[in-house]
Protein backbone atom coordinates (compact mmCIF):
# COMPACT_ATOMS: atom_id res chain seq x y z
CA UNK A 1 0.00 0.00 0.00
CA UNK A 2 1.35 3.39 -0.95
CA UNK A 3 2.74 5.63 1.81
CA UNK A 4 0.31 8.42 0.87
CA UNK A 5 -2.64 6.19 1.79
CA UNK A 6 -0.97 4.88 4.93
CA UNK A 7 0.05 8.35 5.99
CA UNK A 8 -3.51 9.62 5.43
CA UNK A 9 -4.75 6.84 7.69
CA UNK A 10 -2.16 7.83 10.29
CA UNK A 11 -3.12 11.53 9.98
CA UNK A 12 -6.80 10.65 10.34
CA UNK A 13 -6.22 8.52 13.47
CA UNK A 14 -3.87 10.99 15.09
CA UNK A 15 -5.89 14.13 14.23
CA UNK A 16 -9.23 12.58 15.22
CA UNK A 17 -8.27 10.64 18.35
CA UNK A 18 -5.04 12.29 19.53
CA UNK A 19 -1.41 11.32 19.21
CA UNK A 20 -1.43 9.22 22.40
CA UNK A 21 -4.03 6.87 20.91
CA UNK A 22 -2.20 6.87 17.60
CA UNK A 23 0.98 5.71 19.37
CA UNK A 24 -0.98 3.01 21.17
CA UNK A 25 -2.46 1.81 17.86
CA UNK A 26 0.97 1.94 16.21
CA UNK A 27 2.42 -0.13 19.08
CA UNK A 28 -0.36 -2.68 19.13
CA UNK A 29 -0.37 -3.15 15.36
CA UNK A 30 3.39 -3.61 15.20
CA UNK A 31 3.69 -0.58 12.89
CA UNK A 32 5.88 1.28 15.41
CA UNK A 33 8.18 -1.73 15.69
CA UNK A 34 8.30 -2.24 11.91
CA UNK A 35 8.89 1.32 10.72
CA UNK A 36 9.60 3.41 13.82
CA UNK A 37 7.50 5.55 16.15
CA UNK A 38 7.11 8.43 13.66
CA UNK A 39 5.04 6.20 11.40
CA UNK A 40 4.72 6.29 7.65
CA UNK A 41 6.55 8.33 5.05
CA UNK A 42 4.29 9.51 2.25
CA UNK A 43 6.56 8.67 -0.67
CA UNK A 44 7.35 5.06 0.17
CA UNK A 45 5.49 1.85 -0.42
CA UNK A 46 4.69 -0.49 2.48
CA UNK A 47 3.54 -4.05 2.69
CA UNK A 48 -0.28 -4.34 2.61
CA UNK A 49 -0.24 -6.42 5.80
CA UNK A 50 0.95 -3.35 7.73
CA UNK A 51 -2.16 -1.38 6.71
CA UNK A 52 -4.35 -4.35 7.56
CA UNK A 53 -2.73 -4.69 11.03
CA UNK A 54 -3.14 -0.97 11.65
CA UNK A 55 -6.86 -1.07 10.83
CA UNK A 56 -7.35 -4.12 13.04
CA UNK A 57 -5.56 -2.47 15.97
CA UNK A 58 -7.40 0.84 15.44
CA UNK A 59 -10.78 -0.91 15.57
CA UNK A 60 -9.76 -2.74 18.76
CA UNK A 61 -8.21 0.25 20.58
CA UNK A 62 -11.01 2.66 19.63
CA UNK A 63 -13.75 0.00 20.05
CA UNK A 64 -15.24 1.04 16.72
CA UNK A 65 -16.35 -1.14 13.81
CA UNK A 66 -13.80 -1.09 11.01
CA UNK A 67 -16.41 0.04 8.45
CA UNK A 68 -17.43 3.13 10.36
CA UNK A 69 -13.79 4.05 10.97
CA UNK A 70 -13.07 3.80 7.25
CA UNK A 71 -16.09 5.92 6.38
CA UNK A 72 -14.98 8.56 8.90
CA UNK A 73 -11.57 8.54 7.31
CA UNK A 74 -13.20 9.30 3.95
CA UNK A 75 -15.03 12.26 5.46
CA UNK A 76 -11.80 13.45 7.08
CA UNK A 77 -9.98 13.37 3.73
CA UNK A 78 -12.40 15.92 2.29
CA UNK A 79 -13.34 18.06 5.26
CA UNK A 80 -10.09 18.44 7.20
CA UNK A 81 -8.10 21.57 6.44
CA UNK A 82 -4.85 19.56 6.31
CA UNK A 83 -6.22 17.53 3.41
CA UNK A 84 -7.22 20.57 1.33
CA UNK A 85 -4.88 19.66 -1.57
CA UNK A 86 -6.70 16.32 -1.94
CA UNK A 87 -10.15 17.93 -1.86
CA UNK A 88 -9.03 20.33 -4.58
CA UNK A 89 -7.57 17.55 -6.73
CA UNK A 90 -10.86 15.65 -6.51
CA UNK A 91 -12.93 18.76 -7.27
CA UNK A 92 -11.07 19.07 -10.57
CA UNK A 93 -13.09 15.99 -11.55
CA UNK A 94 -16.30 17.84 -12.34
CA UNK A 95 -18.23 21.08 -12.20
CA UNK A 96 -21.15 19.49 -10.33
CA UNK A 97 -21.53 16.45 -8.07
CA UNK A 98 -23.12 14.46 -10.88
CA UNK A 99 -20.36 15.54 -13.26
CA UNK A 100 -17.89 14.45 -10.59
CA UNK A 101 -19.53 11.02 -10.33
CA UNK A 102 -18.96 10.52 -14.06
CA UNK A 103 -15.25 11.32 -13.55
CA UNK A 104 -14.83 8.41 -11.10
CA UNK A 105 -14.21 6.01 -13.99
CA UNK A 106 -11.00 7.98 -14.54
CA UNK A 107 -10.00 8.18 -10.86
CA UNK A 108 -7.48 5.36 -11.07
CA UNK A 109 -5.83 7.01 -14.10
CA UNK A 110 -5.86 10.46 -12.53
CA UNK A 111 -4.25 9.04 -9.41
CA UNK A 112 -1.56 7.40 -11.51
CA UNK A 113 -0.96 10.66 -13.39
CA UNK A 114 -0.21 12.41 -10.08
CA UNK A 115 1.73 9.57 -8.40
CA UNK A 116 2.71 6.78 -10.82
CA UNK A 117 2.84 4.00 -8.20
CA UNK A 118 -0.31 5.03 -6.33
CA UNK A 119 -2.42 1.90 -6.88
CA UNK A 120 -6.00 3.05 -6.39
CA UNK A 121 -8.87 0.58 -6.86
CA UNK A 122 -10.75 0.57 -10.15
CA UNK A 123 -14.10 2.38 -10.12
CA UNK A 124 -16.94 1.92 -12.59
CA UNK A 125 -20.08 4.05 -12.49
CA UNK A 126 -23.35 2.50 -13.69
CA UNK A 127 -26.18 4.91 -14.35
CA UNK A 128 -29.59 3.58 -13.34
CA UNK A 129 -31.63 6.65 -14.32
CA UNK A 130 -33.50 9.28 -12.26
CA UNK A 131 -30.27 10.42 -10.57
CA UNK A 132 -29.52 6.92 -9.33
CA UNK A 133 -26.08 5.35 -9.79
CA UNK A 134 -24.13 2.29 -8.73
CA UNK A 135 -20.42 2.68 -8.17
CA UNK A 136 -18.51 -0.60 -8.46
CA UNK A 137 -15.14 -0.73 -6.70
CA UNK A 138 -12.65 -3.47 -7.60
CA UNK A 139 -9.23 -4.15 -6.05
CA UNK A 140 -7.54 -2.31 -3.22
CA UNK A 141 -7.78 -3.32 0.41
CA UNK A 142 -11.07 -4.68 1.60
CA UNK A 143 -13.14 -1.76 2.84
CA UNK A 144 -11.77 0.81 0.42
CA UNK A 145 -15.31 1.39 -0.76
CA UNK A 146 -16.20 2.41 2.82
CA UNK A 147 -13.60 5.18 2.58
CA UNK A 148 -15.20 6.11 -0.75
CA UNK A 149 -18.63 6.36 0.91
CA UNK A 150 -17.17 8.89 3.36
CA UNK A 151 -15.45 10.77 0.55
CA UNK A 152 -18.61 10.90 -1.59
CA UNK A 153 -20.80 12.02 1.36
CA UNK A 154 -18.42 14.84 2.17
CA UNK A 155 -17.98 15.79 -1.49
CA UNK A 156 -21.75 15.88 -2.10
CA UNK A 157 -21.85 18.37 0.75
CA UNK A 158 -18.87 20.20 -0.72
CA UNK A 159 -20.67 20.57 -4.06
CA UNK A 160 -23.91 21.49 -2.32
CA UNK A 161 -25.76 18.42 -3.61
CA UNK A 162 -28.25 16.32 -1.66
CA UNK A 163 -27.30 12.68 -2.08
CA UNK A 164 -28.06 9.39 -0.30
CA UNK A 165 -25.35 6.72 -0.26
CA UNK A 166 -25.43 3.07 0.67
CA UNK A 167 -22.63 0.50 0.74
CA UNK A 168 -23.15 -3.14 -0.06
CA UNK A 169 -20.80 -6.07 -0.62
CA UNK A 170 -21.03 -7.45 -4.09
CA UNK A 171 -21.66 -11.05 -5.04
CA UNK A 172 -18.40 -11.02 -6.98
CA UNK A 173 -15.13 -11.67 -5.14
CA UNK A 174 -13.06 -8.54 -4.35
CA UNK A 175 -15.84 -6.25 -5.50
CA UNK A 176 -17.82 -3.71 -3.46
CA UNK A 177 -20.77 -1.60 -4.50
CA UNK A 178 -22.03 1.83 -3.49
CA UNK A 179 -25.51 2.91 -4.46
CA UNK A 180 -25.88 6.66 -4.92
CA UNK A 181 -29.08 8.67 -5.25
CA UNK A 182 -28.65 12.32 -6.14
CA UNK A 183 -31.90 14.00 -5.07
CA UNK A 184 -30.98 17.62 -5.61
CA UNK A 185 -27.73 18.52 -7.33
CA UNK A 186 -28.05 22.15 -6.16
CA UNK A 187 -29.48 21.65 -2.67
CA UNK A 188 -27.34 24.40 -1.17
CA UNK A 189 -24.42 26.60 -2.19
CA UNK A 190 -21.68 24.19 -1.17
CA UNK A 191 -18.07 25.17 -0.74
CA UNK A 192 -16.31 27.46 -3.17
CA UNK A 193 -13.90 25.99 -5.65
CA UNK A 194 -11.61 28.18 -7.73
CA UNK A 195 -9.56 26.53 -10.44
CA UNK A 196 -6.64 28.59 -9.24
CA UNK A 197 -5.63 27.78 -5.65
CA UNK A 198 -4.43 31.39 -5.22
CA UNK A 199 -7.69 33.01 -6.38
CA UNK A 200 -9.64 34.74 -3.60
CA UNK B 1 -3.00 19.18 -45.08
CA UNK B 2 -4.31 15.62 -45.15
CA UNK B 3 -7.99 14.70 -44.98
CA UNK B 4 -11.10 15.39 -46.94
CA UNK B 5 -10.70 18.81 -48.55
CA UNK B 6 -14.21 19.04 -50.01
CA UNK B 7 -16.18 22.01 -48.74
CA UNK B 8 -18.33 20.81 -45.82
CA UNK B 9 -22.05 21.20 -46.49
CA UNK B 10 -22.73 22.81 -43.06
CA UNK B 11 -22.47 26.10 -41.24
CA UNK B 12 -22.24 26.82 -37.50
CA UNK B 13 -24.32 29.15 -35.38
CA UNK B 14 -22.38 31.67 -33.27
CA UNK B 15 -23.53 29.78 -30.17
CA UNK B 16 -22.34 26.43 -31.48
CA UNK B 17 -19.01 27.98 -32.47
CA UNK B 18 -18.71 29.49 -28.99
CA UNK B 19 -19.38 26.13 -27.40
CA UNK B 20 -16.85 24.37 -29.57
CA UNK B 21 -14.20 27.10 -29.35
CA UNK B 22 -14.93 29.47 -26.45
CA UNK B 23 -11.63 31.23 -27.15
CA UNK B 24 -12.09 32.10 -30.83
CA UNK B 25 -11.94 35.50 -32.52
CA UNK B 26 -13.66 36.36 -35.79
CA UNK B 27 -11.89 39.10 -37.76
CA UNK B 28 -12.69 40.83 -41.02
CA UNK B 29 -10.14 41.29 -43.84
CA UNK B 30 -8.81 44.45 -42.16
CA UNK B 31 -8.31 42.52 -38.91
CA UNK B 32 -11.10 44.23 -36.99
CA UNK B 33 -12.78 42.11 -34.33
CA UNK B 34 -16.27 41.18 -35.47
CA UNK B 35 -17.05 38.43 -32.99
CA UNK B 36 -15.54 36.37 -30.19
CA UNK B 37 -16.17 33.25 -28.16
CA UNK B 38 -17.65 33.71 -24.64
CA UNK B 39 -14.35 33.21 -22.82
CA UNK B 40 -12.51 35.69 -25.05
CA UNK B 41 -15.31 38.21 -24.54
CA UNK B 42 -14.93 37.74 -20.79
CA UNK B 43 -11.19 38.40 -21.04
CA UNK B 44 -11.37 41.37 -23.44
CA UNK B 45 -14.53 43.08 -22.25
CA UNK B 46 -17.56 43.82 -24.46
CA UNK B 47 -16.21 47.05 -26.02
CA UNK B 48 -13.74 45.39 -28.34
CA UNK B 49 -16.14 44.57 -31.14
CA UNK B 50 -15.24 46.68 -34.18
CA UNK B 51 -11.75 47.49 -32.84
CA UNK B 52 -8.59 46.45 -34.66
CA UNK B 53 -6.75 43.37 -33.40
CA UNK B 54 -3.64 45.54 -32.96
CA UNK B 55 -5.36 47.90 -30.55
CA UNK B 56 -6.58 45.12 -28.25
CA UNK B 57 -3.53 42.83 -28.46
CA UNK B 58 0.15 43.46 -28.77
CA UNK B 59 1.30 41.06 -31.45
CA UNK B 60 4.59 39.17 -31.26
CA UNK B 61 4.12 36.73 -34.15
CA UNK B 62 3.40 38.22 -36.62
CA UNK B 63 4.68 41.67 -35.55
CA UNK B 64 1.93 43.53 -37.39
CA UNK B 65 -1.45 42.51 -38.75
CA UNK B 66 -3.30 45.18 -40.67
CA UNK B 67 -4.72 42.68 -43.10
CA UNK B 68 -5.82 39.08 -42.71
CA UNK B 69 -3.08 37.72 -44.98
CA UNK B 70 -0.38 38.46 -42.36
CA UNK B 71 -2.17 36.28 -39.81
CA UNK B 72 -2.76 33.50 -42.28
CA UNK B 73 0.90 33.35 -43.30
CA UNK B 74 2.07 32.85 -39.70
CA UNK B 75 2.35 29.20 -38.72
CA UNK B 76 1.50 30.04 -35.14
CA UNK B 77 0.26 33.28 -33.59
CA UNK B 78 1.72 34.72 -30.38
CA UNK B 79 0.02 37.73 -28.80
CA UNK B 80 -0.71 39.43 -25.48
CA UNK B 81 -3.67 41.44 -24.23
CA UNK B 82 -2.70 45.11 -24.02
CA UNK B 83 -4.78 45.51 -20.86
CA UNK B 84 -3.21 44.44 -17.56
CA UNK B 85 -2.12 41.82 -16.62
CA UNK B 86 -1.12 41.24 -20.25
CA UNK B 87 -2.35 37.67 -20.53
CA UNK B 88 -0.55 35.82 -23.32
CA UNK B 89 -2.04 33.58 -25.99
CA UNK B 90 -0.92 31.28 -28.70
CA UNK B 91 -3.22 30.52 -31.60
CA UNK B 92 -3.88 29.70 -35.18
CA UNK B 93 -5.71 31.59 -37.96
CA UNK B 94 -7.75 29.99 -40.74
CA UNK B 95 -9.47 31.75 -43.68
CA UNK B 96 -13.26 31.91 -43.80
CA UNK B 97 -15.02 31.20 -47.05
CA UNK B 98 -17.37 33.85 -48.34
CA UNK B 99 -16.45 37.20 -46.81
CA UNK B 100 -12.65 36.77 -46.74
CA UNK B 101 -12.39 37.17 -42.97
CA UNK B 102 -10.35 34.93 -40.65
CA UNK B 103 -11.16 32.77 -37.66
CA UNK B 104 -8.60 32.66 -34.84
CA UNK B 105 -8.58 29.97 -32.20
CA UNK B 106 -6.54 30.90 -29.13
CA UNK B 107 -5.21 29.10 -26.08
CA UNK B 108 -3.23 30.12 -22.97
CA UNK B 109 -0.46 27.55 -23.44
CA UNK B 110 1.82 27.35 -20.42
CA UNK B 111 0.35 30.58 -19.02
CA UNK B 112 -2.94 28.81 -18.26
CA UNK B 113 -2.27 28.76 -14.52
CA UNK B 114 -1.75 32.53 -14.34
CA UNK B 115 -4.64 33.25 -16.70
CA UNK B 116 -7.09 31.22 -14.62
CA UNK B 117 -5.95 33.02 -11.46
CA UNK B 118 -5.93 36.51 -13.00
CA UNK B 119 -9.33 36.23 -14.69
CA UNK B 120 -11.13 33.94 -12.22
CA UNK B 121 -11.91 31.38 -14.91
CA UNK B 122 -13.80 28.18 -14.17
CA UNK B 123 -14.09 24.79 -15.86
CA UNK B 124 -17.06 25.97 -17.92
CA UNK B 125 -14.90 28.67 -19.55
CA UNK B 126 -12.99 25.92 -21.34
CA UNK B 127 -14.14 23.59 -24.07
CA UNK B 128 -14.66 20.12 -22.60
CA UNK B 129 -12.02 18.86 -25.04
CA UNK B 130 -9.49 21.46 -23.87
CA UNK B 131 -6.81 19.89 -21.66
CA UNK B 132 -6.52 23.07 -19.57
CA UNK B 133 -8.32 21.55 -16.57
CA UNK B 134 -6.14 18.44 -16.73
CA UNK B 135 -3.07 20.69 -16.89
CA UNK B 136 -4.22 22.60 -13.82
CA UNK B 137 -4.95 19.33 -12.04
CA UNK B 138 -1.46 18.06 -12.86
CA UNK B 139 0.09 21.31 -11.72
CA UNK B 140 -1.62 21.06 -8.32
CA UNK B 141 -0.85 17.36 -8.03
CA UNK B 142 2.79 18.11 -8.76
CA UNK B 143 2.91 20.88 -6.13
CA UNK B 144 1.27 18.58 -3.55
CA UNK B 145 3.59 15.67 -4.29
CA UNK B 146 6.68 17.90 -4.34
CA UNK B 147 5.58 19.26 -0.96
CA UNK B 148 5.45 15.72 0.45
CA UNK B 149 8.81 14.87 -1.06
CA UNK B 150 10.40 18.07 0.29
CA UNK B 151 9.01 17.48 3.78
CA UNK B 152 10.30 13.91 3.71
CA UNK B 153 13.74 15.06 2.50
CA UNK B 154 13.86 17.66 5.31
CA UNK B 155 13.00 15.01 7.90
CA UNK B 156 15.62 12.64 6.54
CA UNK B 157 18.23 15.41 6.42
CA UNK B 158 17.51 16.27 10.06
CA UNK B 159 17.75 12.59 11.02
CA UNK B 160 21.02 12.27 9.10
CA UNK B 161 22.57 15.27 10.87
CA UNK B 162 21.48 13.88 14.27
CA UNK B 163 22.73 10.40 13.43
CA UNK B 164 26.09 11.77 12.28
CA UNK B 165 26.46 13.82 15.46
CA UNK B 166 25.50 10.82 17.59
CA UNK B 167 27.97 8.63 15.70
CA UNK B 168 30.93 10.77 16.81
CA UNK B 169 29.69 11.70 20.30
CA UNK B 170 30.22 9.87 23.57
CA UNK B 171 26.71 9.71 25.00
CA UNK B 172 27.74 9.91 28.68
CA UNK B 173 30.18 12.83 28.61
CA UNK B 174 29.20 14.63 25.40
CA UNK B 175 32.86 14.53 24.34
CA UNK B 176 33.91 13.14 20.98
CA UNK B 177 34.28 9.36 20.83
CA UNK B 178 37.08 7.29 19.31
CA UNK B 179 35.65 7.78 15.81
CA UNK B 180 35.69 11.58 16.27
CA UNK B 181 39.29 11.39 17.55
CA UNK B 182 40.45 9.27 14.62
CA UNK B 183 38.81 11.62 12.10
CA UNK B 184 40.38 14.68 13.75
CA UNK B 185 43.78 12.95 13.92
CA UNK B 186 43.56 12.07 10.21
CA UNK B 187 42.79 15.70 9.40
CA UNK B 188 45.78 16.92 11.44
CA UNK B 189 48.08 14.33 9.89
CA UNK B 190 46.94 15.35 6.41
CA UNK B 191 47.86 18.96 7.16
CA UNK B 192 51.47 20.04 7.35
CA UNK B 193 51.22 21.83 10.69
CA UNK B 194 52.57 20.59 13.99
CA UNK B 195 50.30 19.36 16.77
CA UNK B 196 50.39 17.56 20.12
CA UNK B 197 48.58 14.36 21.02
CA UNK B 198 47.92 13.60 24.70
CA UNK B 199 46.78 10.21 25.93
CA UNK B 200 45.17 10.25 29.39
CA UNK B 201 44.16 7.46 31.71
CA UNK B 202 42.34 7.75 35.03
CA UNK B 203 44.03 6.12 38.01
CA UNK B 204 41.97 4.41 40.74
CA UNK B 205 38.84 4.59 38.56
CA UNK B 206 38.12 0.88 39.00
CA UNK B 207 38.19 1.30 42.79
CA UNK B 208 35.61 4.12 42.59
CA UNK B 209 33.36 1.89 40.47
CA UNK B 210 33.82 -1.10 42.79
CA UNK B 211 33.34 0.72 46.11
CA UNK B 212 30.85 3.51 45.26
CA UNK B 213 29.04 1.95 42.31
CA UNK B 214 28.67 2.68 38.60
CA UNK B 215 26.67 5.85 39.19
CA UNK B 216 29.69 7.27 41.01
CA UNK B 217 31.92 6.09 38.14
CA UNK B 218 29.69 7.85 35.63
CA UNK B 219 29.72 10.98 37.75
CA UNK B 220 33.53 10.92 37.81
CA UNK B 221 33.73 10.54 34.03
CA UNK B 222 31.34 13.44 33.43
CA UNK B 223 33.24 15.63 35.88
CA UNK B 224 36.64 14.72 34.43
CA UNK B 225 35.32 15.43 30.93
CA UNK B 226 34.22 18.91 32.00
CA UNK B 227 37.61 19.60 33.63
CA UNK B 228 39.54 18.44 30.57
CA UNK B 229 37.32 20.51 28.30
CA UNK B 230 37.95 23.56 30.51
CA UNK B 231 41.73 23.01 30.33
CA UNK B 232 42.06 23.36 26.55
CA UNK B 233 41.11 25.89 23.87
CA UNK B 234 37.66 25.76 22.28
CA UNK B 235 38.97 24.36 19.01
CA UNK B 236 40.97 21.50 20.59
CA UNK B 237 39.52 18.03 20.47
CA UNK B 238 38.86 16.13 23.70
CA UNK B 239 37.64 12.57 23.13
CA UNK B 240 36.74 9.69 25.41
CA UNK B 241 38.28 6.74 23.58
CA UNK B 242 37.71 3.99 26.13
CA UNK B 243 36.19 3.33 29.58
CA UNK B 244 38.48 5.71 31.46
CA UNK B 245 40.78 6.75 28.61
CA UNK B 246 40.86 10.14 26.94
CA UNK B 247 42.76 11.70 24.04
CA UNK B 248 43.39 15.40 23.58
CA UNK B 249 44.57 16.84 20.26
CA UNK B 250 46.18 20.30 20.43
CA UNK B 251 46.40 21.78 16.94
CA UNK B 252 49.20 24.20 16.04
CA UNK B 253 51.44 23.20 18.98
CA UNK B 254 55.10 23.11 17.96
CA UNK B 255 57.03 23.03 21.24
CA UNK B 256 56.87 21.91 24.84
CA UNK B 257 55.64 25.04 26.62
CA UNK B 258 51.93 24.93 25.61
CA UNK B 259 51.91 21.21 26.32
CA UNK B 260 53.39 21.82 29.75
CA UNK B 261 50.83 24.55 30.45
CA UNK B 262 47.92 22.30 29.49
CA UNK B 263 49.35 19.40 31.52
CA UNK B 264 49.82 21.59 34.59
CA UNK B 265 46.33 23.03 34.23
CA UNK B 266 44.78 19.54 34.03
CA UNK B 267 46.73 18.38 37.08
CA UNK B 268 45.67 21.51 38.93
CA UNK B 269 41.99 21.04 38.07
CA UNK B 270 42.18 17.33 38.93
CA UNK B 271 43.57 18.18 42.39
CA UNK B 272 40.06 19.41 43.31
CA UNK B 273 38.30 16.40 44.84
CA UNK B 274 35.34 14.92 42.97
CA UNK B 275 32.49 14.29 45.39
CA UNK B 276 29.61 11.91 44.70
CA UNK B 277 26.69 11.95 47.17
CA UNK B 278 28.96 13.16 49.92
CA UNK B 279 31.69 10.61 49.17
CA UNK B 280 35.00 11.85 47.81
CA UNK B 281 36.11 9.84 44.78
CA UNK B 282 39.87 9.57 44.78
CA UNK B 283 41.01 9.92 41.19
CA UNK B 284 44.28 10.85 39.52
CA UNK B 285 45.17 11.24 35.89
CA UNK B 286 48.29 9.96 34.16
CA UNK B 287 49.22 11.48 30.83
CA UNK B 288 51.54 10.73 27.95
CA UNK B 289 52.11 13.16 25.11
CA UNK B 290 53.79 13.24 21.76
CA UNK B 291 54.58 16.12 19.39
CA UNK B 292 54.26 15.89 15.64
CA UNK B 293 56.59 18.57 14.28
CA UNK B 294 55.69 20.61 11.23
CA UNK B 295 55.79 18.54 8.05
CA UNK B 296 56.91 15.34 9.84
CA UNK B 297 55.68 12.22 8.05
CA UNK B 298 54.36 9.88 10.72
CA UNK B 299 51.47 7.42 10.99
CA UNK B 300 48.64 7.98 13.45
CA UNK B 301 49.00 4.63 15.17
CA UNK B 302 52.74 5.25 15.62
CA UNK B 303 51.96 8.54 17.40
CA UNK B 304 49.37 6.77 19.53
CA UNK B 305 51.85 4.03 20.46
CA UNK B 306 54.48 6.57 21.51
CA UNK B 307 51.97 8.57 23.56
CA UNK B 308 50.89 5.29 25.14
CA UNK B 309 54.48 4.45 26.13
CA UNK B 310 54.85 7.92 27.68
CA UNK B 311 51.56 7.40 29.55
CA UNK B 312 52.92 4.17 31.05
CA UNK B 313 56.10 6.00 31.98
CA UNK B 314 53.89 8.49 33.90
CA UNK B 315 52.16 5.64 35.69
CA UNK B 316 55.53 4.04 36.49
CA UNK B 317 56.89 7.30 37.85
CA UNK B 318 54.07 7.60 40.40
CA UNK B 319 50.94 8.70 38.46
CA UNK B 320 49.35 12.17 38.25
CA UNK B 321 51.96 13.47 35.86
CA UNK B 322 52.65 14.23 32.18
CA UNK B 323 55.48 12.57 30.28
CA UNK B 324 56.61 13.41 26.75
CA UNK B 325 57.65 10.71 24.33
CA UNK B 326 60.82 11.86 22.59
CA UNK B 327 61.77 11.13 19.02
CA UNK B 328 64.66 8.86 20.03
CA UNK B 329 62.25 6.61 21.98
CA UNK B 330 63.13 8.08 25.38
CA UNK B 331 60.78 9.81 27.80
CA UNK B 332 60.93 13.24 29.34
CA UNK B 333 58.87 14.21 32.42
CA UNK B 334 57.09 17.51 31.79
CA UNK B 335 55.06 18.16 34.94
CA UNK B 336 53.61 16.35 37.94
CA UNK B 337 50.98 16.87 40.61
CA UNK B 338 53.75 16.86 43.27
CA UNK B 339 55.25 20.07 41.93
CA UNK B 340 52.01 21.53 40.44
CA UNK B 341 54.42 23.41 38.23
CA UNK B 342 56.16 22.45 35.07
CA UNK B 343 59.18 20.32 35.88
CA UNK B 344 62.33 22.30 35.29
CA UNK B 345 64.47 20.86 32.58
Amino acid sequence: MHGLINKSLQAFLSDSFGSALWHEIAQRSGVAQAIGPDGFESMQTYDDSLTEALLLAAAAVLRRPRDSLLEDMGTYLISNERMEPLRRLLRFGGVSFTDFLYSLDDLQGRGRLAVPDLALPEFTLDERGMGRFTLVCRGGISGFAQVMVGILRALADDYGALAVLDHSDSAAEGEERISIEVHDPAFHAGRRFDLSAEAR
Amino acid sequence: MDGDLRLPPFGLSAQALGQLMPMHLWLDTACRIRGAGPTMLKLMGPDVLGQGLDSVFSLRVPRRADHAGALLRAQRLLMKLRAAPGTGFKGVAVPLTGDGGVLLNLSFGYAVHDAVRDHGLSATDFAPTDLAIELLYLHEAKVAVMGEVTRMADRLQGAKVRAEAQAVTDALTGLGNRRAMEAALDRLLASESGFALMHLDLDYFKQVNDTLGHAAGDHVLVEVAARLRASVRGGDLVARVGGDEFVILLAGVHDLSPLQRVGALILHRMSEPIVFQGNPCRIAVSMGAVLRTQGEAVAGDHLMARADAALYASKGAGRARLTLAEVDGGCQPLCSADSQDPVDR
